[in-house]
């Protein structure tokens, strides 16, 4: 790593660190990106095995190309504005969903050492990113100018803004009891603990002691991402298509992408935060990065798994879910927790 | 110049005009969007200043909660431009005026500095976390006014709900979902025995 750095520095002299950045950006982003196309194929997939179909099976073996060929038929499809469409927000609205979803990988950890921006208040700057991607979805539905497409808007602003605060509190109860906001600094605090010490790691992890909140979040982040069975943004059966019914093309993508790469980051941040991230789950095996894409994918899993399973709440259910359930079990699981840190018995210390 | 100065400026000038186009905007959802956009900027200028919880949270605060539900009301109003202008030559005096004294109170702000006050700064060594010290000096040295704010605040949250809420009318249709819950297929569906009928 010395010898590439004064490799780099002796080629590209002052503008060395923006370009090592940025090379580190496309190591981000380009997996990021790849991870998007086979996960679309892992959910059709997944989905066809547990309703006992095949699934796509045609491009290439076993389908493998099948996320390619989609994409490359989106990208030469034309991208049609509808006439009362207001034509410069409309244009913007899937980049400004696209944007936060991949701005918010420049804090997310993979190691100890292996991070983007190593910065102090990560956790906050993950919240403030993802809380913006809203806003694709709103403009969106305002600019296409169609009634279905605005009704989604709205259910879309209400659902985010109500299951955000749910999502914030259960990560207001991570910090406490790791007492930083530093993403790197929580996975290491998850890595000690009694049950750590007989070398059964996994029980040490925050999911444990913070299962309620570790439930709640999982809820609250399918809620977020607008996935099945909170989908009512979308919901085909009621509102056509929801917010992007209008869009068409690469500007459909954008949303599509935003919409599995956000999913990735979820996953991510469910694994950093209540699952250990890349510790190892036992004593005798050594932490790695593939620990953190194992879990990663086990939660992915779990979110294609309910999509297959669970009917799309009615969305009074919805609401009544995110303020009257969610959220009173975290008001109160966040002073039980701080009760349980000023007592003899932390676990924390 | 050095490149955060260039920063500075770049910043700033995206800010000011993010805020004039506030004001001139002719559609109420465009005049909201460039506000998330000062917001947003004003983030980054924080941020310069290494006041990063304050840029942070003004994120995720104001651009991520409050103005998402501004959007969503100013979305659903029906705004008439020209009828809302109609009464602006009556208003700009009371405007002007109140124009005058926000510019005069940055003036002072800014002319205190010549006048060998000493203006607050931040004071924060590098390697100290920001929101630690901004949290510790709130739950310490602030933490009357902090408590009083959040009282405020908790006032303003049930005035809103009291001004809101209409009590529970008993002719509306209204269905508990506690007892939705436990509604079986027994209750909704009856299964009738019926002989067949033969000819």
């Amino acid at each position: 790593m010395d010898a590439l750095t004064s490799f780099g520095s002796e080629l590209f002299g002052v503008a060395w660190p923006a370009v090592w950045t940025l090379v580190r950006i496309v190591a981000i982003v380009l997996p990021l990106l790849l991870g998007v196309a086979y996960l679309t194929l892992a959910e059709r997939k997944i989905i066809g095995f547990m309703q006992v179909r095949i699934g796509p099976n045609r491009v290439g073996p076993l389908g493998l190309i099948q996320p390619i060929a989609d994409g490359l038929k989106l990208l030469f499809k034309e991208i049609i504005v509808p006439g009362s469409a207001s034509k410069g927000i409309y244009i913007i609205a899937p980049m400004l969903a696209f944007a936060p979803a991949l701005a918010a990988w420049a804090v997310v950890p993979f190691t100890d050492t292996l991070v983007l921006a190593n910065i102090d208040a990560s956790l906050l700057y993950i919240m403030a990113i993802s809380s913006l991607g809203v806003y694709g979805i709103i403009l969106s539905g305002w600019a296409s100018n169609s009634k279905y497409a605005f009704l989604g808007a709205m259910r879309s602003a209400a659902q985010m803004v109500s299951y955000e605060l749910a999502m914030g509190f259960a990560l207001i109860c991570v910090l406490m009891v790791s007492s930083s906001l530093n993403l790197v600094t929580i996975v290491q605090a998850q890595q000690s603990g009694m049950f750590a010490g007989y070398g059964l790691n996994f029980l040490s992890w925050n999911w444990l002691p913070l299962l309620p909140m570790f439930v709640v979040y999982l809820i609250a982040g399918m809620a977020e991402l607008n996935r099945a069975p909170f989908d009512v943004a979308e919901g085909e059966s009621e509102i056509v298509a929801g917010f992007h019914v209008e869009y068409s093309g690469m500007a459909f993508a954008l949303f599509f992408l935003a919409e599995y790469a956000n999913m990735i980051l979820v996953a991510t941040l469910t694994s950093i935060l209540f699952l250990g991230g890349w510790s190892s789950p036992v004593g005798f095996l050594p932490d790695g990065i593939f620990w953190l894409f194992a879990k990663m994918a086990a939660v992915l899993f779990l979110y294609l798994w309910s999509r297959a399973t669970f009917p799309r709440y009615r969305y009074d259910q919805v609401m009544r879910l995110g303020w009257k359930v969610l959220l009173p079990i975290c008001l109160i699981w966040l002073i039980v927790v701080g009760v349980w840190m000023m007592s003899p018995l932390n676990i924390w210390k | 110049m050095d490149f955060q100065t260039l920063v500075f400026y770049f910043l700033s000038a995206i800010l000011v005009y993010a805020a004039l186009r506030v004001i001139t905007a002719r559609n109420p959802v465009h005049a909201v969007l460039h506000l998330i956009l000062a917001f947003f900027t004003c983030g980054g200028i924080w941020a310069l200043l290494q006041a990063e919880f304050l840029a942070i949270a003004i994120i995720l605060v104001y651009v991520g909660a409050v103005m998402v539900l501004f959007l969503f009301v100013v979305m659903m109003l029906d705004i008439n431009i020209d009828r809302l202008r109609e009464g602006f030559w009556n208003y700009l005096p009371l405007g002007a005026i109140l124009g005058l004294v926000m510019v005069w109170e940055m003036g002072m702000v800014l002319i205190s500095r010549n006048l060998q006050v000493p203006a607050a700064r931040a004071a924060v060594a590098s390697g100290v976390s920001n929101t630690r010290e901004i949290g510790a000096l709130m739950f310490t040295d602030f933490v009357y006014p902090f408590e009083l704010a959040s009282v405020v605040l908790l006032v303003g949250m049930i005035a809103a709900i009291a001004l809101t809420y209409r009590g529970r009318n008993p002719s509306r249709k209204y269905t508990d979902p506690g007892r939705q819950v436990f509604v079986k297929a027994k209750d909704r569906l009856r299964v009738l025995q019926m002989p067949v009928e033969k000819d």
